[in-house]
């Protein structure tokens, strides 16, 4: 299985769970069924607990994203200086909602509360790099090296 | 670096890294915290190894990346050493003109300094008033430090409390005196930290754990980043001194995925650690050994609850239990553990250093010591602010953070995170301590500062607040996930215009029920942010569901946009911009807005020349009907 790897790593402990997770999120961008079952198998956890702890953390995905994650900030410091104008820029830009992945995969366009970033704001991050208030255009061109 | 292993060795050592540094050496150090990352620091950084290898400059000059300065609004920050001249918003471009004229010719680059409203520009960082009126003493060292290397934090002095700690007092010693120094918690309630220590020492086991918890979840506030980030070795120096003091062989740094850098940054200065002989077996030949481990969570609010956040690391659902347990007891694993946030722990070697009675002569009688806020929102100079407890808020508003933005009018500022409370104008001379915040309704949570300005509606500010709050409540209790859910509801339909009479008094009676029965921190304070704006701006939530009126012309439901046909010019710009094309006018007549096809997008507003403002936002009253004579009445260009 390719997450055995990630699993040795923490040598199948227990309490690794989370951090397993985080590291199949990272690898593959969500958490298929089949890889929760062997991290099941593997740490000799239910599944009914597996999936208890991954919709219980924002940062999981039981769905595909796509190869670009646009996230938004939505913090306080965001909101009130205009992350939901910003949101509905990238939306326009992306032809995604928030919550959206593109049919192509290409993005996945998610709000998140507080980038750690905010004096900046309004903030979004597009794969982790971090860009306040884009226009449009930088938008636009940010998207065009986004395969 | 070959591992120290006596108390000595590290004095040695120490001389020896200062030995090798000469003060006066041209040093050019770039800002790289997360927010000038964003402004492109790095490149700025790049640029100037390249320029300083073109003029032959490259070992005469250091380079050198530092952790957040607090002023990122105005990065990247580019501070050249020995002089310490400041240069605000640097890019590359500016940077063979930096090299040319500072380094080279010694002379100050006017255009790149802060400049004060009277125009003058200001040399030194400690001059700019954004710094001037702060208390530096957690993030003094930021200019000084690489964060990824060791020798820097040693030649300000690091690890030296830690030697102290180890080879002259006794763990009870150290506990005894944290306990004086009166240092709270800063990552929430304020709990005097030394007492949770002495608990958590004294509990029976033989196994007892520390933790730091870095899962800063306030939106709004980033200060444990920039701390963890900028200078991880105090706070791994504070913690290693707790283990001590607390009788733990392990730590864990509990800290949110969301913040890359501070775990890159974290796993680096533990490697050197260990390989200086300051973390693992023997520390430093004094017997003490201490192990430290990294975990990253992976997103909820609620996790920050320290049972939470323990029950998080055993690969657990991150819900808090009840408190009759406490984990000073039973904590992690079900050992007697304590938690401290990143602030708290980074305060501990300058208390154990410089003496319990320096840190208590500064601050208030209850709150010791200074607190970094977060000061962003409507504010002219935003970013992290260290200043002593017990500082007015006024002067933090207005002296430091330079005022409101856009010559508005100040409304209110909110404190503590999504739970605390907002505190209105007339409570700006309140001294800013655990204590005071607590009294007026706020708290201070780990110390978001979110300024507001006239434009903002507190029952929509309430909403917002709860919406969040109703996301990241975990569930468990039955008062917390319904009561917070209908308290939403009701502000929803007050800020449509549906409020009904009652509405408000019914949203206080909630907020009882939902305080009394929660569990946890956060069902037990998430009515603050509504309890206190009805405290404070009654009338205005009045207004929402009596005159179906938003004073602060913010819910769209209740706004209408209409232009004033003395004020039109009949310059077309908001025809020209409606979306929705729900302007009509033509040359020189008065144009009308169609209140059927609006969207209340709010662009006409903004486009309606400055100078005419015609217009006009209208609440609780009805729209005036057009003019028969729709001939343009104001003169062009004639201010109105
Ligand atoms: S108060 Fe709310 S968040 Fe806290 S435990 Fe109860 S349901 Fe969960
Ligand atoms: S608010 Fe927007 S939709 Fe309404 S009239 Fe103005 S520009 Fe048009
Ligand atoms: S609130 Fe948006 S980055 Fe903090
Ligand atoms: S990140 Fe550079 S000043 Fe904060």
């Amino acid at each position: 299985m390719p997450v055995d790897h990630i699993i040795d790593r923490y040598d199948a402990r227990r309490e690794a769970l989370v951090q397993i997770l985080l590291d199949v999120q990272k690898e593959l961008r969500w958490l298929p069924r089949n890889v929760l079952k062997r991290v099941s198998d593997r740490l000799g956890v239910t599944l009914r607990e597996i999936y208890n702890v991954a919709t219980f953390y924002k940062h999981f995905s039981l769905v595909p994203q796509g190869r670009h994650q646009m996230s938004v900030c939505v913090g306080t410091a965001c909101h009130v200086r205009g992350a939901q104008k910003l949101l509905d820029r990238v939306s326009n830009v992306v032809g995604i909602q928030a919550g959206g992945t593109s049919k192509d995969e290409r993005f996945s366009l998610h709000t998140v509360n507080c980038v750690g970033c905010c004096a900046l704001g309004p903030v979004m991050t597009v794969d982790g790099e971090y860009l306040s208030n884009p226009t449009t255009e930088e938008l636009e061109k940010v998207c065009e090296t986004c395969e | 670096m070959a591992r120290l292993t006596s108390l000595e060795d590290l004095e040695r050592y120490r001389q020896e890294v200062l030995a090798r540094r000469d003060p006066k050496k041209p040093c050019v150090t770039i800002c790289s915290g997360t927010g000038c990352r964003a402004y492109k620091s790095e490149k700025v950084a790049h640029a100037f190894q390249a320029e300083l290898e073109a003029k032959g400059l490259a070992g005469k000059v250091d380079v050198r990346r530092t952790g957040c300065h607090g002023f990122c609004e105005r990065g990247p920050i580019v501070v050249m050493l020995p002089e310490e001249t400041c240069y605000l918003k640097v890019k590359v471009e500016d940077v063979p003109e930096l090299v040319a004229e500072t380094l080279v010719g010694g002379k100050v680059v006017e255009r790149l300094l802060y400049r004060t409203d009277a125009g003058e520009g200001v040399v030194h960082e400690n001059d700019i008033p954004f710094y001037k009126h702060q208390t530096r003493l957690l993030f003094h060292d930021n200019l000084r430090i690489d964060p990824t290397n060791l020798d820097d934090y040693l030649a300000v002095g690091g690890y030296g409390a830690l030697a102290k700690a180890l080879g002259s007092m006794t763990p009870e010693q150290v506990v005894a005196e944290v306990k004086k120094s009166n240092l709270r918690g800063r990552g929430g309630a304020g709990f005097p930290a030394g007492v949770k220590w002495e608990t958590t020492r004294n509990s029976p086991g033989d196994e007892r754990y520390v933790l730091v918890n870095a899962d800063e979840g306030d939106p709004g506030a980033y200060m444990d980043r920039s701390i963890l980030e900028g200078n991880p070795h105090s706070v791994l120096e504070g913690f290693i001194i707790g283990g001590y003091a607390i009788g733990a062989r392990t730590g864990y740094v509990y800290v949110r995925q969301e913040y890359p850098l501070a775990v890159e940054n974290l796993i680096g200065a533990l490697d050197d650690l260990h390989e200086a002989g300051l973390l693992g077996e023997n520390i430093l030949g004094t017997g003490f050994s201490f192990e430290i481990l990294i975990y990253r969570g992976a997103g909820a609010f609620v996790s920050g609850e320290s049972s939470a956040l323990m029950s998080s690391i055993e690969g657990k659902v991150g819900e808090p239990r009840p408190k009759y347990i406490r984990t000073s007891v039973k904590g992690l694993f079900d050992k007697p553990s304590n938690l401290n946030n990143v602030e708290t722990w980074a305060n501990v070697p300058l208390i154990i250093s410089r003496g319990a009675e320096w840190f208590a002569g500064i601050g208030t009688e209850g709150s010791k010591g200074t607190k970094v806020f977060s000061l962003v929102g409507k504010v002219n100079n935003t970013g992290l602010v260290e200043v002593p407890m017990g500082m007015s808020l006024r002067r933090i508003v207005f002296d430091i953070g330079g005022g409101i933005r856009e010559g508005r009018a100040f409304k209110a500022v909110q404190t503590g995170g999504p739970s605390g409370g907002v505190i209105p104008e007339s409570m700006l001379d309140l001294p800013v301590d655990f204590d005071e915040l607590t009294k007026v309704g706020s708290m201070m949570g780990s110390g978001g500062m979110i300024v507001m300005d006239d434009n903002t509606c507190m029952p929509d500010v309430a909403k917002y607040f709860l919406e969040f709050l109703a996301d990241e409540s975990c569930g468990k209790c039955v008062p917390c996930r319904e009561g917070v859910w209908q308290m939403l509801q009701i502000l929803t339909r007050m800020v449509k215009g549906e409020g009904r009479e009652g509405d408000v008094e019914l949203l206080e009676d909630l907020s009882t029920t939902v305080q009394d029965a929660s569990l946890c921190a956060l069902g037990q304070s998430a009515p603050n942010p509504v309890l206190s704006s009805i405290h404070y701006f009654r009338d205005e939530y009045r207004a929402h569901v009596e005159e179906k009126r938003c004073p602060a012309l913010v819910c769209k439901a209740l706004t209408s946009y209409w232009v004033d046909p003395d004020k039109c010019i009949a310059c077309g710009l908001c025809k020209k911009n409606c979306p929705v094309g729900a302007i009509s006018g033509e040359k020189k007549q008065v144009h009308v807005v169609d209140q059927a096809l609006c969207t209340k997008c709010d662009t006409c507003f903004q486009v309606c020349p400055p100078k005419t403002r015609a217009v006009t936002k209208l609440s609780g009253q009805p729209v005036p009907k057009p003019p028969e004579d729709l001939a343009v009445r104001a003169a062009k260009g004639k201010k109105g």
